[in-house]
């Protein structure tokens, strides 16, 4: 299974690297995002730096339903779908494959944000641990509940608009957790962030476990 | 038996909710704080509990015996696709009688209490399946997604709470609701309270009951549709 999920979070990778779609599509989305917040809020400094986390977290979700729809569209070819068959992989391990690769996306995405509201929504920050423990969290149920999702999503043509619908409800306590957690750190409040850190956690793992268990029974279905 | 079920369940339905209408309206005294807005309270408590508890619990449990292999079965794929249909309305429902509520008691239509925040993300959830199911698809393929989706759905529900619970009382004051929701009853108005309950819970599995027979019907038609036309296509190939 971890081999598989090597395979193919590699694979995913590289093509990420060679076609650059998350470079030049996905990341200026998101800082747009940024920027078209600010816009809607006015330059207010004390109103950017309140919203901030709330504005930072709001964009690595849309991101990262874009990001999502990629990875499962790769998935989603003829040609993928019978190497896949022909290699063998154990379906717990494309998934996990599939997420490791999203979770490495979602990282990178997010420091281009952090770097983003730092600059441009004037937020410091308090505690660097708790920063480091919350977006890395986050990224994992993120990338978990995206990746199960979108296979359950369906064929292309209905994925695009069908799955936002789905995921992002679910989402809901990644946002609140996450921008709980993000303004504890910037101003330094330990306690408060570990509670909410704990439901990210939490989040994570269920979301983890249940694409482990329940990948492989969607994907030969459809 | 089903049908007979489905037949006396019905008017039963009816005529109780129109009992409870009676008694609510009429009946029943006004609060002395409340007035006349407490009749409310004989519908929007019954309506939450079969939309966040009847519905919810039905589509989870089908949904769970569907994907369990030895009790798979198109009957609870159906039962749950019926009982999500009819949960959105009486969620919505739920919403609309608690805004209509609110504005009076508390002053605004809407306030960011944990328990209205879930209730309006399960909805949203809710119809996320329904959309699911449009998806054109294999009926079997389509039943094994929704089950998944509602399952992974109904994980998410105690995250959801309980984050919404924390984000709450952590960024505002304490809750109204439950000042508002517990004033003392007794006498007719427990009972009529109770006909309530009962009353909107029959009218729920009678609907659901009526929506499974349709949904029955319909995937028969469909049936019946590839048949004829598989046989329409033999009758073009064999010589007049």
């Amino acid at each position: 299974m971890w081999r598989d999920a090597g395979l193919v979070a590699g694979r995913d990778l590289r093509i990420e690297l060679r076609s650059r779609v998350a470079l030049w599509q996905i990341l200026p989305f998101a800082v747009l995002v940024l920027l078209l917040f600010a816009f809607a809020l006015g330059p207010s400094r004390q109103a950017l730096r309140q919203s901030a986390p709330g504005l930072f977290w709001l964009a690595v979700l849309f991101s990262s339903v874009l990001a999502a729809q990629r990875s499962i569209a790769i998935e989603g070819t003829p040609a993928t779908r019978e190497l896949t068959r022909l290699l063998g992989l154990d379906p717990a391990g494309i998934f996990l494959g599939k997420a490791l690769a999203l979770f490495v996306e979602l990282v990178v995405l997010e420091i281009v944000l952090l770097g983003g509201i730092v600059l441009l929504f004037h937020v410091s920050i308090a505690t660097w641990l708790l920063l480091l423990a919350t977006c890395l969290l986050a990224a994992i149920g993120l990338s978990s509940a995206s990746v199960l999702y979108g296979s359950l999503a369906g064929g292309a043509r209905t994925r695009a608009t069908l799955l936002p619908v789905l995921v992002l409800p679910v989402l809901a306590p990644v946002l609140i957790a996450g921008t709980r957690a993000l303004s504890a750190s910037f101003v330094g409040g330990g306690p408060d962030g570990l509670r909410w850190l704990s439901i990210l956690a939490v989040f994570a793992a269920v979301y983890t476990v249940l694409g482990i268990a329940l990948y492989g029974p969607l994907e030969e279905s459809s | 038996m089903k049908r007979t079920l489905r037949r006396l369940l019905g008017p039963v339905a009816v005529a109780l909710v129109a009992l409870d209408v009676i008694l609510g309206l009429f009946v029943t005294p006004p609060d002395i704080e409340q007035g006349d807005l407490v009749r409310l309270v004989y519908i929007h408590p019954a309506l939450a509990w079969v939309a966040l508890y009847v519905a919810f619990a039905m589509a989870g449990i089908c949904s769970l015996l569907y994907l369990w292999p030895r009790t798979r079965s198109m009957t609870y794929d159906r039962l749950a696709a019926s009982a999500v249909e009819i949960g959105v309305v009486f969620t919505i429902l739920t919403l609309v009688t608690g805004s209509i509520w609110g504005r009076p008691t508390w002053g605004v239509w809407w306030t960011w209490d944990a328990r209205l925040t879930s209730t309006a993300l399960l909805a949203v959830m809710f119809l996320g399946y329904l959309a699911l199911r449009r998806v054109p698809a294999d009926p079997h393929v389509r039943a094994r997604r929704c089950a998944v989706a509602a399952l992974i759905a109904a994980v998410d529900v105690p995250i959801v709470h309980f984050s919404v619970i924390w984000w709450q009382t952590l960024h505002q004051g304490a809750t109204v609701l439950n000042s508002n929701l517990t004033p003392t009853i007794h006498g007719l108005m427990a009972w009529t309270l109770l006909l309530s309950f009962v009353a909107f819970t029959l009218l729920f599995l009678w609907m659901v009951l009526v929506r499974y027979e349709i949904e029955t019907l319909d995937e028969g038609e469909e049936d019946a549709e590839l048949a004829d036309a598989l046989e329409a296509r033999r009758q073009e190939g064999a010589p007049a």
